[in-house]
């Protein structure tokens, strides 16, 4: 569904877009994980024909980004990264406007952005500036979804939207899946990753790996321990001059320890206990950890 | 089509529910044209004069009647002494002193004297303008009074002008405030708003949802000027209506005429308009630049307060390429001259060049791309 070979973009000496190649594949949720700054926008705009590329191709359904733009832009729905809506107009006549906007209307694709849409219906009079976060993410994916694109690109949906609202619009993308439709999300939440079928791991313009979630957590091969104490930042320095200890960095209200080494998790937690305890650390909380996407991202990013 | 018509509600909606908006295009218009018709004029009436009048005899005192009661002149102080003149002037008092010699009727009558009599005229020229004006009144009822007195000793050869003020006969300021304020409005409102309403598009991103639409950069264009052009077309009435109701300017010329002149002068400032939201990123930016850029020029080059003929040859160029320039002379030969096209095609011909370049510049510039 869309194929990228080599895809590089410098903006004056910055690099933006680093000799990226992927694929994606029709029907799939494809997530572009990375931080702020690591070129995720510049890779949208290229693809929803709104840049051109320095270098390499790409193509959307078949079309190419540069030369077949016009009749692409019919196909895709772009949601960009700011609520792209017009704050002075209501619900209704956002939605109106973008529909024929496509040369279609509210009634004809209905189906398609009812499940969502009834979320927001009553507040169709109400002013798209005077609508919470959730609801304008709402607003702006079925403004998106309007004209049934074969594509969905939705750059950063998930910030400035409180966590409830986030898990609810993941749902709403799988089921929109299942009636076919191809989505590539970009997000700097690594637990969003999760919620995709296939990521890739961006930073710096480049893609580090790309996978399953599963597979990325999968090819995580260290031991990797959740620690915890009264003093977090005494502990994540003391953690770090321990012997054995690859990586340990904070990670919510815990830190998490990568060793060097495998060893029985028994052994290996009595050794970390009594380091501490050493150091007189209290109230210390040793733990196995499941890697979770950011922890491969950590590790990617220091390779 | 139906998307063409959906821009455009979305326009129209766009401009009437922002209060500021609507101020501007229909607040301003009014205000602007009674502001330039009833407060500002360059006609002087009952300035504050002092009159030092060591002779006091018939003769001055006559003069002195005269310059009073022309109308123009308020007598606020009588002097004694030459060394009250500097403090009068300088507590701002007075605007011009009419100084009289010790024997001013003794000097006129004495043919034998060598130097005639004289009448010393003082302005106050820290305001140039109004010091030129009062001195030339004065010495206009002056010569007037002379008038008299040589028509009264007959044997002395007079010329005497007579003067007519042709199509103005009052010399109203606002037959030429009226165009002037319509040349600078139509230009705020067509080139101005609209340069901001696309750059605001960009500014909220919704330019980016635009643009990744089957709408096409001239479906874009046209959906936001069109309705600027119907409401600077309003405008255009009411400044029109207001100049012919309560200013009591002339329509000698064709209507239809002038609407089509105005319709003309509106592409020319509305291709400006999106000429700057090309090169603007955002709402100030295509603000500054129509500010600089389009009204100071409109205002102060195009000969609408500032008489063209008495610029630095630097600025009467600028002054070609403002479309106001052109568009001034069109107005008042139409409305007070009654003149058609066929005087005014020279000025015609200019303005639709300036629209067809300035439409193909923007339309050039204007990228269906980031």
């Amino acid at each position: 569904m869309v194929e990228i070979e080599h895809i590089s973009k410098s903006y004056d000496t910055l690099k933006a877009v680093d000799d990226v190649s992927l694929t994606v594949a029709r029907g799939e949720i494809f997530g572009l994980i990375g931080p702020d700054g690591a070129g995720k926008t510049t890779l949208f705009r290229i693809l929803t024909t709104l840049l051109l590329p320095d270098e390499g191709r790409a193509t959307v359904d078949g079309l190419d980004v540069v030369r077949g733009y016009k009749q692409l832009r019919q196909r895709v729905g772009y949601m960009p990264g700011r609520f792209s809506l017009y704050q002075d107009l209501s619900v209704e006549e956002n939605l109106e406007f973008f529909a024929s906007v496509f040369g279609t209307s509210v009634a004809e694709n209905y189906d398609l952005i009812a499940p969502i849409y009834v979320q927001i219906e009553p507040f169709k009079s109400r002013r798209a500036g005077a609508l919470s976060g959730g609801m304008k993410q709402k607003l702006a994916l079925c403004c998106a979804l309007i004209h049934k694109p074969e594509v969905l690109f939705l750059d950063e949906p998930g910030t400035g939207v409180d966590p409830v609202s986030r898990k609810e619009f993941w749902d709403m993308l799988r089921s929109l899946r299942t009636q076919g439709l191809t989505i590539v999300v970009s997000t700097p939440y690594m637990d969003e990753a999760a919620l995709c079928d296939r990521v890739a791991l961006f930073q710096k313009g480049r893609i580090m790996a790309i996978d399953t979630p599963e597979g990325i957590t999968g090819a995580f091969d260290h031991p990797l321990y959740a620690v915890r104490s009264d003093n977090m930042y005494r502990l994540l320095k003391d953690l770090r001059q321990m012997e054995g200890v690859a990586d340990c960095y904070a990670f919510g209200e815990y830190a998490h320890l990568k060793m060097q080494q495998d060893a029985p998790a028994e052994k290996a937690m009595k050794g970390i206990r009594a380091y501490l305890e050493s150091k007189s650390h209290q109230d210390v909380e040793i733990s196995p950890a499941e890697a979770s996407v950011e922890d491969c991202f950590i590790e990617l990013m220091k390779n | 089509m139906n998307r063409f018509a959906a821009f455009i509600k979305k326009e129209f909606r766009h401009i009437l529910r922002d209060r500021r908006t609507v101020l501007i295009l229909f607040g301003m218009p009014v205000v602007q044209v009674l502001l330039f018709g009833f407060v500002l004029s360059n006609e002087i009436k009952n300035a504050a004069i002092a009159v030092l009048d060591p002779s006091n005899d018939a003769e001055s005192i006559a003069l002195t009647n005269k310059l009073v009661s022309s109308g123009y002149f308020r007598l606020e102080k009588t002097l004694n002494t030459t060394a009250e003149l500097e403090p009068a002037f300088r507590t701002g008092h007075i605007k011009m002193a009419v100084v009289f010699p010790p024997d001013f009727a003794a000097s006129q009558d004495d043919n034998t004297r060598e130097a005639p009599a004289t009448v010393q005229l003082i302005g106050d020229a820290s305001d140039p303008n109004t010091a030129t004006t009062l001195i030339n009144y004065a010495n206009a009822v002056i010569a007037d009074y002379q008038l008299e007195k040589a028509g009264a000793a007959p044997g002395v050869p007079v010329v005497r002008a007579e003067t007519r003020m042709r199509y103005n006969p009052e010399q109203k300021a606002v037959f030429n405030f009226v165009p002037g304020v319509m040349t600078l409005i139509l230009m705020l409102v067509s080139a101005m708003m609209t340069s901001i309403t696309i750059a605001r598009e960009k500014e909220l991103g919704t330019m980016e949802v635009l643009l990744v639409s089957p709408l096409k950069p001239i479906h874009i264009i046209l959906g936001k000027t069109t309705p600027y052009l119907v409401l600077t077309l309003i405008n255009a009435a009411v400044i029109v209506m207001l100049g012919l109701l309560v200013f009591g300017m002339p329509m000698r010329g064709s209507i239809l005429l002038l609407a089509g002149e105005c319709v003309l002068y509106m592409f020319v400032a509305l291709s400006l308009g999106i000429f700057i939201s090309t090169r603007a990123k955002d709402q100030m930016g295509a603000m500054f630049m129509s500010a600089l850029g389009l009204l100071m020029p409109t205002m102060l080059l195009s000969g609408f307060i500032f008489p063209r003929e008495s610029m630095p040859q630097v600025l009467q160029a600028i002054g070609v390429i403002i479309p106001a320039t052109w568009f001034n002379p069109v107005i008042k030969g139409i409305m007070i001259k009654g003149v058609g096209l066929d005087v005014l095609w020279k000025e015609t011909l200019i303005m639709v060049a300036m629209a067809l370049f300035f439409l193909a510049l923007s339309m050039r510039n204007f990228k269906d791309r980031l």
